[in-house]
């Protein structure tokens, strides 16, 4: 009896990723599937805090991709290790701090490790030549298998017809034949993929899957490093920088103010981490203090939480200021007008 | 049947599940594993994941802004 063979493939929760899956799965090969978290994903529930946002679908798309595909998924936490490849990646950033090529040499690295450990064949992406302006263009495919170590053991189903042959196909595991030579940045051949599958409502192809490619983020992120003078993140740093309006009124600190009651749960969970405003007088958001402020900075956050409050036509608004140990005490000031407000200060 | 307990609040998604994942691993079949979560999108995630991995959830429940998701350990392959 032959041997069944055994392939990890890389899930973002894409439709390539699916697909790719999918055309290995249908040549009688196992698959099971990888998911990393580097802590900048871009998933549902992130934008699912801001209540504009709930009526998008609130699932995990690489784990629908498995349930679809039929597969198991292993979630791997590589938040620590992915620090080094956002604060040096060899090969650079893209149009903002998105590591794109670095992190595919990684997330393949990673991959490859998994597979030695559970014995597994070789690894699957759903990379498509020219798909990705920095990671997935016809020079980098070899640089990636290359430099990850997986060399031939890496097989991109979508376009490897495009490509010299790996171990796979090379063994007759799989049949070349049966592989595909997309490329390119449409993706019609993709949708007809899907329709051929009958796949149906998966994710839609744009934007990315990553915080990093997006400028506003990237900003922030830069701002973060400027002001510890280092580059340098724990997670809740990067949670953060992804909820609310950030002001940064001086160097030593940052103001994030909830733009909503979704948000204001959320920064609620930090409140012992940091000083927290919330207006008392008024209706208004919850407020973090990042940084170590005076007392003129605290009352300068104030007026700027009142500003954002339902009182900021209002001569004087009342707060609440708790400092991390959960002492608080009142202030009342007068909202800052907008003009007041330098435009440099909004990250 | 031994019940064990997963603090996942302030967690937000994926990261309750990897945490769930990671404590399954550690657990014989048949643990009852209750998670406890403040990020709604858990009240899909785990039991996705848990349909995927083999584990039955056999209660979810909320209460104000927590989610707990309960979980029979199922067999290991």
């Amino acid at each position: 009896m032959t041997e069944q063979r055994k392939a990890v493939a890389l899930i973002s929760g894409g439709l390539d990723s699916l697909l790719a899956a999918k055309v290995i799965q249908e040549q009688g090969i196992h698959v099971e599937g990888i998911n990393f978290y580097t802590g900048f994903c871009v998933e549902g529930h992130t934008h699912a805090i801001r209540k504009k946002d709930q009526k998008k679908s609130k699932r995990n798309n690489a784990l629908w991709v498995a349930e679809q595909l039929g597969i198991k998924l292993h979630i791997v936490d590589i938040v620590e290790e992915y620090k080094d490849i956002v604060f040096n990646p060899k090969h650079g950033y893209g149009a903002n701090l998105n590591p794109c090529l670095d992190c595919k040499i990684f997330m393949v690295s990673k991959a490859l490790e998994w597979l030695r450990k559970k014995d597994f064949d070789f690894i699957i992406t759903g990379e498509v030549i020219g798909q990705r302006p920095m990671s997935q263009r016809k020079e980098t495919m070899p640089v990636v298998s290359g430099e990850s170590g997986a060399e031939d053991l890496l097989l991109r189903p979508l376009c490897a017809k495009n490509l010299p042959q790996t171990l796979p196909e090379h063994e007759g595991w799989v049949d070349r034949e049966r592989l595909y030579d997309f490329s390119g940045r449409s993706r019609k051949p993709q949708m007809a993929l899907a329709a051929k599958f009958g796949f149906k409502d998966y994710a839609q192809p744009a934007g990315g899957c990553c915080f990093l490619t997006d400028a506003q983020y990237s900003v922030k992120l830069a701002d973060l490093w400027r002001a510890r003078g280092s580059k340098q993140y724990e997670m809740d740093d990067i949670m953060l920088l992804k909820v609310g309006r950030h002001l940064r009124p001086a160097p030593h600190f940052k103001v994030i103010i909830a733009r909503e009651e979704g948000e204001g749960n959320f920064l609620q969970g930090y409140r012992k981490q940091f000083v927290t405003i919330k207006t008392i007088s008024h209706g208004g958001p919850l407020a973090l203090i990042d940084g170590e402020p005076t007392a003129a900075d605290i009352e300068l956050a104030a007026r700027l939480v009142a500003r954002y409050s339902q009182g900021r036509d209002a001569d004087l608004v009342e707060l609440e200021v708790v400092d991390r140990e959960g002492s608080s005490h009142a202030l009342k000031v007068e909202p800052i007008k907008p003009h007041e407000i330098p435009q440099e200060w909004h990250i | 049947m031994s019940r064990v307990t997963l603090d996942a609040r302030r967690l937000l998604c994926p990261m309750p599940v990897i945490r769930v994942q990671d404590k399954i691993e550690t657990l014989t079949p048949g643990t009852i594993l209750e998670a406890i979560c403040t990020d709604p999108g858990v009240m899909n995630d785990i039991p996705a994941w848990c349909r995927i991995n083999g584990h039955k959830v056999i209660e979810t429940r909320s209460d104000r802004a927590e989610y707990t998701v309960v979980i029979e350990v199922g067999e290991a392959e």
